[in-house]
């Protein structure tokens, strides 16, 4: 179907965005578009304005740090994909992306567009969780951060109030050492995933493992840490038994019921494998003992 | 039971509009159009460029595909307006004036890679930039699929398409695709 009518604001700096987000509380920020058009077309939304942000410069920038990778809210999805600096400062980005969409779609959809757009299936929202990164908000009264945890809320809804704009995402860098893995199980290539686990963990050089952050997307109305597979992990050789378990006691997180596209307790049994195979190939990449 | 009549049409659409300046295939044009405007309809109803299909308008069918400022993009998903000021590539840009097929559209005609067609001009744009833009390109059959998958075909069953993709890849002498 055709979108219904709107206002079309293009915005040249933050401030005009800013200006535009505070004259009337029914506006929608365009980005890649790769969500809110679709919405449109399909009327499932009708925002009075749109407010285009492509045009500011700034919102294009990537920063990479000795701590963070700092990603623009203009940035496109593919650019991140691409760019051999971001994969050694956070590689989780690029083989999280592969999963996200399709290329072309790719293309012109933006990293934040994904992190504010919160569809609890995205596979990027999950990777800012278990990374504990943030986000960078800027609104009429001044600029803000908001933790990773702090911002996803339910399905489709953030911290983000309506008058305000994120102007980038910040991961952290992983450091060296650091084992790190994304995967998850799709019907269909570039579907949102039935579930999708992260994983980032550490091993000292006796083969225990000193930290794990778990987090999956598919699995609630936001995405969701799996404290309960960390705390069996930590402390553990990442030996078989301690993995099996990890996985059995992710299976619990999973809050959505039964859908068209899986059953509750499938679900579950997918969690619990991805949980297994992406805590093993995290394992390797941290260098820890077969 | 008596229907009741509707009353006339209204004259003039009362969306707002705004002025455009691109350049499509080469040529620079300036048009005003309606902000909902979707590119895809703007090309084909307004500039009459036919050649863009649209099934889906929702990004998933991608018969829309055009090159947008180097990039290939859905126009079912973009604002004309959004388009302002872009370099914009449609299947009709593909051939040579004299008739001369794209390797990539030599490569479907040899391989049979198109029946109805109505797919066919999304995967040439896709095809086209994904070769322009990886220099490298993965030409696996999972590398392959990897990259049709964000098209969909009703007719042919997907495998001439990926024997069209090793074709245009040979056409093109990227490295790696056999001879
Ligand atoms: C066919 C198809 C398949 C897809 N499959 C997947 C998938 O498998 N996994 C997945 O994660 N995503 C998928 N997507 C969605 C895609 O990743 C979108 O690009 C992304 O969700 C939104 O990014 P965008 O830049 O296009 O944002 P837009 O569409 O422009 O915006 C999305 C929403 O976020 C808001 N927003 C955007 N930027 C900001 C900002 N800076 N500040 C405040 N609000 C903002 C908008 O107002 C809007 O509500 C798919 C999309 C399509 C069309
Ligand atoms: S019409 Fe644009 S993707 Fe289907
Ligand atoms: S050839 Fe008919 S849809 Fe592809």
């Amino acid at each position: 179907m055709k979108p219904p009518q709107f206002e079309y604001q293009r915005a040249l700096t933050i401030e005009e965005a800013i200006a535009a987000r505070a004259a009337n509380d029914n506006t929608a920020i365009l980005a890649g578009g790769q969500s809110l058009l679709p919405t449109l077309n399909f009327r499932l939304g009708a925002p009075d304005s749109l407010i285009d942000i492509s045009r500011i410069p700034s919102l294009s920038q990537i920063e990479i740090t000795d701590s963070e990778v700092k990603i623009g809210a203009m940035v496109r999805q593919r650019q991140v994909e691409i760019h051999d600096e971001i994969n050694q400062a956070n590689p989780l980005l690029r083989e999280t992306l592969a999963h996200v969409a399709h290329l072309v779609i790719r293309n012109r959809g933006t990293v934040v567009g994904s992190l504010a757009h919160a569809d609890a299936a995205a596979e990027l929202p999950s990777v800012l969780l278990t990374c504990d990164g943030r986000v960078e908000v800027v609104g009429p009264n001044g600029a803000r951060s908001i933790a990773a945890d702090e911002f996803f809320r339910f399905h489709l809804t953030t911290a983000l109030k309506p008058d305000e704009l994120v102007t980038a995402a910040c991961f952290p860098v992983l450091a060296p050492g650091t084992g790190w893995a994304f995967g998850e199980i799709a019907r269909r290539r570039g579907d949102y995933a039935i579930a999708g686990v992260c994983v980032v963990l550490s091993v000292d050089s006796n083969g225990n493992c000193t930290s794990a952050s778990l987090g999956a997307c598919g699995i609630g109305s936001r995405p969701i840490r799996l404290h309960g597979a960390e705390k069996i992990l930590v402390g553990s050789r990442l030996d078989e038994d301690a993995i099996a378990a990890a996985g059995d006691a992710a299976r619990e997180a999973v809050e959505t019921p039964d859908d068209t596209q899986a059953s509750q307790a499938y679900r579950q049994q997918v969690l619990a494998t991805l949980v297994r195979r992406n805590v093993v190939r995290a394992a390797a990449r941290a260098g820890a003992p077969a | 039971m008596s229907k009741k009549i509707r009353s006339a049409a209204p004259k003039a659409a009362t969306d707002s509009t705004a002025e455009i300046s691109l350049t499509i295939n080469g040529e620079a044009i300036t048009r005003e159009v309606s902000t909902r405007r979707l590119l895809s309809d703007f090309l084909r109803h307004e500039l009459g460029l036919t050649g863009t299909h649209v099934g889906c308008e929702h990004g998933v069918c991608g018969c829309c595909t055009v090159i947008i400022d180097g990039w290939a993009g859905r126009s079912c998903l973009t604002l004309a307006v959004q388009a302002d000021g872009a370099d914009i590539r449609t299947v009709e840009s593909l051939a040579a004036d004299d008739g001369t097929l794209h390797a990539v559209q030599q490569a479907f005609h040899e391989c049979h890679a198109l029946q109805c067609g109505f797919c066919t001009p999304g995967f040439l744009m896709s095809l086209v930039n994904y070769f322009e833009r990886t220099p490298s390109p993965d030409l696996s059959e999972d590398g392959i699929r990897s990259v049709l998958a964000g098209n969909l075909c009703r007719c042919t069953g997907y495998q001439n398409i990926v024997a069209a993709v090793r074709r245009a890849a040979e056409l093109l002498n990227v490295e790696g695709a056999k001879s």
